[in-house]
C-alpha cells in the first residue's frame, strides 16, 4: 500500500450488515445470449437518444440503435448481432412500472461485431475524442450514469490536480467493482491512464474501502506496473475506512482529498474528477478496443442460492440472472442496485441497462418491511449520520407538510438520498421517500412554472403582435386614402366643376378612384388555372358559370350584394 | 394652549414629512400585487374565468371585481395560493366557470383538417402552425390545453388529448402507509 | 411482485422508540435506588401512582384522538413523562398531588399539542411548574435525609396524617429562605453549616442521588441517546455562573459544586434538558439551549421565589428552541469555507 497518503474524513455514514463475501466466491461470468433483448433507449442521464434502426432491421454487436440527442445525452448500442424485432414502448427497469421506448433485439447467435478500431485520442482534438465517448455509450457505471464524456473536461483551469478512481463500492451486497478490480486491474488502470491524459491530470487517486483486501493488493500490483512503465509515480492505490456511503462521489472525494465539492458545483472547479473504476474499464474498451458500451459487470445477490457476478449484455431480462442463481422461494422482489439506495423494479422481467450494478432479489424475510412509521420526536440521529450534513428531520417535517420553499432553504436538493437517516430512525419514518417526494413535486412545479412562464409570453408576444398588425392596417388605409384624395383632387382639378362643395366631390372621387382601382385589379387578377384550358375543360367551367348565374339569380332577394 | 397647538401642528408637520419622504423614497412601481396574482395563475389565457386572458383576470382580483374561485385550469391548489396571498377565505371552484380537468393538450386530426386557419387565429399562444388551405398541427410543448381552438373548428377535428405518465414526467408519492395492524405471518 | 412495498433503503437499524425509551428507564434507576437508600421507599408509590395515571391518561387521550392504542402506549414515552414527575415531586406529597400533575403533563401539555413529537413544552416540567404554583406548600414539603420509614410516607402520601412532622426543607429552600429573610446577617456558609440536610456537597443524601443520575447519564452518553452537548453546556454554564458570583460574594452566592449537586441539577442536566422534542437539535443549539438553561436555573435559585429553578428554566428555553435552531444550522457539506474558489 502506498505509504502515508493523508486521510480525510466526511461526518456522518452508517455501518450495516455488508454481506458481500456470498458473491466474491466465484469468478465472472457470462451467462447465456437470452432469446430476446430488450435495450431502452434511454440508459442515461439527460436527453432520450433518438431511434436509428427500424424494425425487421438487421443489426451488428456494437451498432449504434440510439444516436445522442442533445448537450446531455449518450449513445445505445446492440449488445449482440440479430434482428430488430420491434422499436416499442416497453416496461422499464424503474419504480414507476412506466414504459419508455425500447429496442427490441432478436439474437442471432452468431454474436458478429461491427469493424472495430482503436481511437487515437492523442492525435485528435478533446472535442472529437468527447464525441467519440459519447457515441461511444460510455456512461458512469457507478449507478448514477451521467455520461462520461461530459466530464472528461479538465475544466475552466485547463487541467486537474487529482484523478479519483472510484472502488469504494460501500453498498452492501454489491460486489462488482470488487470482481472487476481482482481480475482485471490492468484493464482498469490503462483506462484511468487513459482518463488521465484527457484531463490533465497530476496523480490518480484508487479509494478502495479496506474491507477488500484482494481487490486493494490486485490494484497495488497494477498500479507498480502502470507506474513503472509510465516512469511516474501517478497511481496510487489508497485504502479508505468502510463506511457507508464512502463510495459516494463527493464524499470519496473529500475523503481522499479533503476537498469538498458543494452541490451544482462541477468538481473540475475545484481541481478533482472522479470516475467509477468500470467506468474506467469502459474507456479503456472503448478507446483502445474500439467497442462500444454494451455489457457491464452485475451483482446477483440477495436470496439467492448462488450468488454471483456476471458480465451482462444490456437488455438481458432480470429474470433470466436471477434464475442462473438459485433463486430461493420466497424471493417476492428484485432490486436494481443495492439495499440503501436501490430502485424497486415493477417485476423481474425488465432488462439490465447502464445503472444496474447489482440485481438484489429480496424477500420479506431478508428486506422485512418496516415496523409502522411513528411521530419524528426529533432525537437528531439522522443529522448525526447524514454525510452531506443536513437536517433531515426539519426537510422531513416541511416535506411532509408540503411546504417546499423551506425543504430547499434547508438544502433539500443536497440530499444524496443515501438512505442513512432512514437506516437510523427510532421512529422507523421513511424518511427518504418523503425527500424523493418533495424533489418531484418541486421539479413538476419548476416545470409547470416554466410552462406558465412561457404561454405568459407568447400570449402577451401575441396581443403585442395583434396591436401591431392593427396599427400596420391603419397606417396602410391611411396611406391608401391619402393617395385617393391626391387622386380625386386632381380629377377635380381636369374636371373643373366649381358647382360641388370640394368635400363633397373629393368623396365622390374618392369612391370613384376605388371603384376605379377595384376593376382594373380585378382585371388584372385572373384565375391561372383557367389558362391553357382543353375545350373539355372549357366547356365544363361555361357549364359551371352558368349554373352559379342561376342560383345567384335565384338567391338575389336573400343574399347580400357585396362587390 | 398655544404651545400645544404648535407641538400638535409641528408633530404633524414632521409625520406628514417623513410618510412623504418614505412615499417617494419606497415607492412601488406598478401594481406589484397583479405580477403576484398573475404568477399564480396557470397562464392558460382560456378566458373560462370570464376575463380576455389571466393578466386582465388577476387585474380584476386585485380590483375586488373577481373573485378567487373562477379559474378552473388553476384548480383548489391554485385557489388556495391565492386565498394566502390575498388573505381571503378559500372558496371552491364556482361551478358557472367550469371544471378541473386533468391537464391535455389539443391535438388535430391532421386528415380532417381543411385548413381553414379559424384555430390558428383563436390560438391565444400561437401554439398552432399552419397557413390557408394547408394542414394545420399544434406544438404540443407550447399548448396550454385551453380548449379555445375547438369551437371554431368548423370540421370538428381538434381534441384533447390527457397528458399521459412517462418515466419524465412522473413523481414520487406521497408516502402512506397504512397504519393497520400488521398482518401476521409465519415467520 | 408486490407494489405495496417499500422503497430504498430496505434494511434498517433495530432502533424504536420504545427501545429509546426504555433505556433512559433504565438509566434513571441508580438515581432511583439512591433516593430509596437516604428518603424511604416512598418514591416508589410516587412513580408507580405516576406511571398508572400516565398511561391510563395516554390511553385515553390515544383512544379519543383515534390513534392505535397498543403502538402508542408501548413507546414508553408515558413513563418516561411520569417518571420524571415522580423524581421532581417531593415524595411525600400527597397522592393526588402526582395524579393530578401527571394528567396535566400527559393531556394538556401533550396530547393537546399533538401528542407525542409534538410537544412545545416538556410535559413533566409543564406540570411542575403548574403545580409549584398552584400548591406551593405541598410542593416544599420534602422528606429529611434518613427518614426513611416507609409506614409514615405511605400515610403522608394518602392523606391520613399530619405530614409537617417528617418534613425538612431542602438545601436550596433553607438557604433561599434564610438569605431572603435574615437581616443580611446570614451568610452561605452559616445557612448550609447549620441545616441537618447538608452535608458534603449538595445536600445530606441529594448529592448521592445526584450521583446515581450522574452515573445513568453518562450510560446515556455511551448508548449515544443524548450527546454530550447538552449535559455539558448545562452543568459548566451552571458551574460557572455560580462560581462567578461565589468569587464575588462568598456570603451571598453559594458556590459552583453545590449548585451541581443539589436539587434537580443533575437530574435536568441529562433527563430534563435533553429531551429532544421540546429542546434543540443542532450541536450549537444544544449548547446554547443547555447553557442558557443553566443560567435561568441559577438566576431563579438565586433571586426567585420558588426553590428551585429548573422546571422554569427549561419551560422559558422551550419557547426559544425554534428561533435557536433555526439560526444555528450546521454549515451543508461542500457550503462550509464560502463558496466556489
Amino acid at each position: 500500500m502506498s505509504a502515508l497518503q493523508r486521510l480525510f474524513n466526511f461526518n456522518g455514514g452508517v455501518k450495516p450488515a455488508y454481506n458481500k463475501e456470498a458473491s466474491i466466491g466465484l469468478p465472472i461470468a457470462v451467462p447465456p445470449t437470452p432469446t430476446l433483448l430488450v435495450i431502452p433507449l434511454h440508459q442515461s442521464i439527460g436527453g432520450m437518444p433518438r431511434p436509428l434502426v427500424k424494425a425487421g432491421e438487421r443489426v451488428l454487436k456494437g451498432q449504434r440503435i440510439g444516436g445522442a440527442d442533445g448537450n446531455v445525452s449518450s449513445a445505445v448500442h446492440a449488445s449482440t448481432s440479430g434482428t430488430v424485432v420491434a422499436v416499442e414502448m416497453r416496461l422499464m427497469p424503474h419504480t414507476s412500472g412506466l414504459t419508455a421506448l425500447c429496442v427490441v433485439i432478436e439474437p442471432d447467435g452468431r454474436d458478429e461485431w461491427i469493424p472495430r478500431q482503436p481511437f487515437d485520442f492523442r492525435s485528435a482534438t478533446p472535442t472529437q475524442s468527447r464525441d467519440y465517448l459519447r457515441d461511444a455509450g460510455v456512461v458512469g457505471l457507478g449507478g448514477a450514469v451521467f455520461p462520461t464524456y461530459l466530464k472528461l473536461n479538465p475544466g475552466k483551469h485547463g487541467r486537474l490536480d487529482t484523478l479519483v478512481l472510484n472502488g469504494a463500492e460501500c453498498e452492501p451486497f454489491i460486489t462488482c467493482d470488487d470482481m472487476l478490480m481482482r481480475e482485471r486491474a490492468e484493464t482498469v488502470l490503462k483506462g484511468a491512464v487513459i482518463m488521465r491524459e484527457m484531463l490533465g491530470a497530476g496523480q490518480v487517486l484508487v479509494g478502495i474501502e479496506d474491507n477488500k483486501p484482494e481487490a486493494i493488493a490486485a490494484m497495488e500490483v497494477a498500479a507498480q506496473a502502470a507506474n513503472a512503465a509510465a516512469g511516474d509515480a501517478a497511481i496510487k492505490i489508497v485504502a479508505v475506512p468502510t463506511r457507508y456511503p464512502a463510495g459516494g462521489a463527493k464524499q470519496l472525494i473529500r475523503v481522499l482529498t479533503g476537498i469538498e465539492v458543494p452541490h451544482g458545483k462541477r468538481s473540475t472547479d475545484y481541481g478533482v474528477q472522479c470516475f467509477n473504476v468500470g467506468t474506467a474499464y469502459a474507456v479503456y474498451e472503448a478507446i483502445t478496443l474500439g467497442q462500444p458500451l454494451i455489457s457491464r459487470i452485475v451483482t446477483i445477490a440477495g436470496n439467492v442460492g448462488r450468488a454471483r457476478n456476471y458480465e451482462v449484455l444490456f437488455g438481458t431480462p432480470m429474470r433470466d440472472l436471477v434464475a442462473l442463481c438459485d433463486p430461493l422461494p420466497d424471493s417476492d422482489r428484485v432490486i436494481m442496485g443495492g439495499p440503501m439506495m436501490g430502485l424497486r423494479m415493477p417485476n423481474d422481467s425488465v432488462p439490465v441497462v447502464k445503472a444496474a450494478n447489482c440485481i438484489l432479489v429480496g424477500s420479506r424475510k431478508l428486506f422485512p418491511p418496516p415496523p409502522p412509521e411513528m411521530p419524528c420526536i426529533r432525537c437528531g440521529e439522522c443529522a448525526k449520520v447524514c454525510p452531506s450534513d443536513l437536517q433531515p428531520f426539519e426537510m422531513y417535517w416541511f416535506s411532509r407538510a408540503r411546504i417546499f420553499g423551506k425543504t430547499q432553504e434547508y438544502h433539500l436538493f443536497d440530499c444524496i438520498e443515501c438512505g442513512c437517516c432512514a437506516y437510523v430512525c427510532p421512529s422507523h419514518i421513511p424518511l427518504v421517500d418523503y425527500y424523493r417526494f418533495a424533489k418531484s413535486e418541486i421539479w413538476a412545479h419548476e416545470s409547470e412554472k416554466e410552462a406558465a412562464d412561457v404561454a405568459r409570453q407568447r400570449y402577451e408576444f401575441r396581443l403585442l403582435r395583434e396591436e401591431r398588425e392593427k396599427q400596420e392596417k391603419a397606417a396602410k388605409l391611411a396611406a391608401k386614402t391619402a393617395a385617393g384624395r391626391e387622386r380625386a383632387a386632381a380629377a377635380l382639378a381636369d374636371a373643373d366643376k366649381p358647382a360641388v362643395t370640394p368635400e363633397q366631390d373629393a368623396k365622390k372621387a374618392l369612391i370613384a378612384a376605388a371603384l376605379e382601382l377595384a376593376r382594373t385589379q380585378k382585371a388584372q387578377v385572373q384565375p391561372e388555372n383557367i389558362s391553357n384550358l382543353t375545350p373539355e375543360q372549357q366547356a365544363e367551367i361555361d357549364a359551371i358559370e352558368a349554373r352559379r348565374a342561376e342560383i345567384r339569380e335565384m338567391a338575389k332577394p336573400h343574399v347580400r350584394q357585396n362587390d | 394652549m398655544l404651545a400645544a397647538i404648535l407641538v400638535m401642528a409641528l408633530g404633524a408637520i414632521v409625520l406628514g414629512a417623513a410618510l412623504g419622504y418614505a412615499a417617494v423614497r419606497f415607492r412601488v412601481e406598478g401594481d406589484p400585487l397583479v405580477e403576484k396574482i398573475d404568477a399564480i395563475l396557470p397562464q392558460t389565457q382560456c378566458g373560462q374565468c370570464g376575463f380576455p386572458g389571466c393578466k386582465p383576470y388577476a387585474q380584476a382580483i386585485a380590483k375586488g371585481e373577481a373573485e378567487i374561485n373562477q379559474c378552473p385550469p388553476g384548480g383548489d391548489e391554485g385557489i388556495h395560493k391565492l386565498a394566502d396571498l390575498l388573505g381571503r377565505e378559500f372558496k371552491p371552484l364556482s361551478a358557472e366557470h367550469g371544471v378541473e380537468k386533468p391537464k391535455s393538450v389539443a391535438v388535430i386530426d391532421e386528415q380532417v383538417c381543411i385548413g381553414c386557419t379559424l384555430c390558428i387565429q383563436a390560438c391565444p399562444v400561437d401554439a398552432i402552425i399552419g397557413a390557408a388551405k394547408q394542414m394545420h398541427t399544434i406544438v404540443a410543448r407550447q399548448c396550454t390545453g385551453c380548449e379555445l381552438c375547438l369551437p371554431p373548428c368548423p370540421v370538428n377535428c381538434i381534441s384533447m388529448q390527457p397528458i399521459g405518465e412517462s418515466v419524465e414526467n412522473w413523481k414520487w408519492k406521497y408516502p402512506v402507509f397504512k397504519i393497520a395492524p400488521a398482518r401476521r405471518e409465519a415467520a | 411482485m408486490n407494489n405495496s412495498l417499500n422503497n430504498s433503503p430496505y434494511f434498517r437499524q433495530p432502533a424504536s422508540v420504545q427501545s429509546v425509551m426504555l433505556r433512559v428507564l433504565a438509566a434513571l434507576i441508580p438515581g432511583i435506588a439512591a433516593y430509596v437508600w437516604f428518603f424511604g421507599a416512598g418514591i416508589l408509590v410516587q412513580i408507580a401512582l405516576a406511571s398508572v395515571a400516565a398511561l391510563a391518561a395516554e390511553a385515553l387521550m390515544l383512544s379519543l384522538r383515534g390513534k392505535p392504542l397498543a403502538m402508542f402506549l408501548g413507546d414508553g414515552s408515558a413513563l418516561v413523562t411520569a417518571w420524571l414527575i415522580a423524581l421532581t415531586f417531593p415524595s411525600i406529597a400527597p397522592w393526588w398531588l402526582t395524579v393530578c400533575g401527571t394528567l396535566l403533563a400527559i393531556v394538556v401539555a401533550k396530547h393537546l399539542y399533538g401528542g407525542l413529537g409534538q410537544n412545545p413544552f416538556n410535559p413533566a416540567m409543564v406540570a411542575f411548574a403548574l403545580m409549584i404554583v398552584a400548591y406551593p406548600q405541598l410542593m416544599s414539603q420534602w422528606p429529611a435525609a434518613g427518614a426513611t420509614d416507609f409506614a409514615t410516607q405511605w400515610q403522608a402520601i394518602f392523606g391520613s396524617r399530619q405530614i409537617d412532622a417528617i418534613t425538612m426543607a431542602t438545601p436550596l429552600d433553607a438557604l433561599r429562605t434564610a438569605l431572603h429573610t435574615a437581616e443580611a446577617k446570614a451568610s452561605v456558609a452559616s445557612v448550609l453549616g447549620a441545616n441537618p440536610a447538608v452535608g458534603g456537597l449538595g445536600g445530606k443524601g441529594w448529592e448521592w442521588v445526584a450521583v446515581g443520575y450522574l452515573l445513568g447519564g453518562l450510560w446515556l452518553l455511551q448508548q449515544r441517546i443524548v450527546t454530550w452537548h447538552m449535559p455539558t453546556a448545562f452543568l459548566a454554564g451552571l458551574a460557572l455562573v455560580a462560581g462567578l458570583f461565589n468569587l464575588i460574594d462568598s456570603t451571598q452566592f453559594a458556590g459552583p459544586l453545590f449548585h451541581i449537586f443539589t436539587g434537580g441539577a443533575m437530574l435536568g442536566a441529562f433527563f430534563i434538558v435533553t429531551d429532544p422534542v421540546s429542546g434543540t437539535t443542532t450541536p450549537r443549539g444544544k449548547l446554547i439551549f443547555a447553557a442558557g438553561v443553566a443560567l435561568l436555573t441559577w438566576i431563579i435559585r438565586t433571586f426567585g421565589a420558588y426553590p428551585d429553578g429548573i422546571a422554569f428554566a427549561v419551560l422559558l428555553m422551550n419557547i426559544t428552541a425554534p428561533l435557536i435552531d433555526m439560526y444555528t444550522q450546521p454549515p451543508v457539506f461542500g457550503h462550509k469555507n464560502g463558496e466556489a474558489p
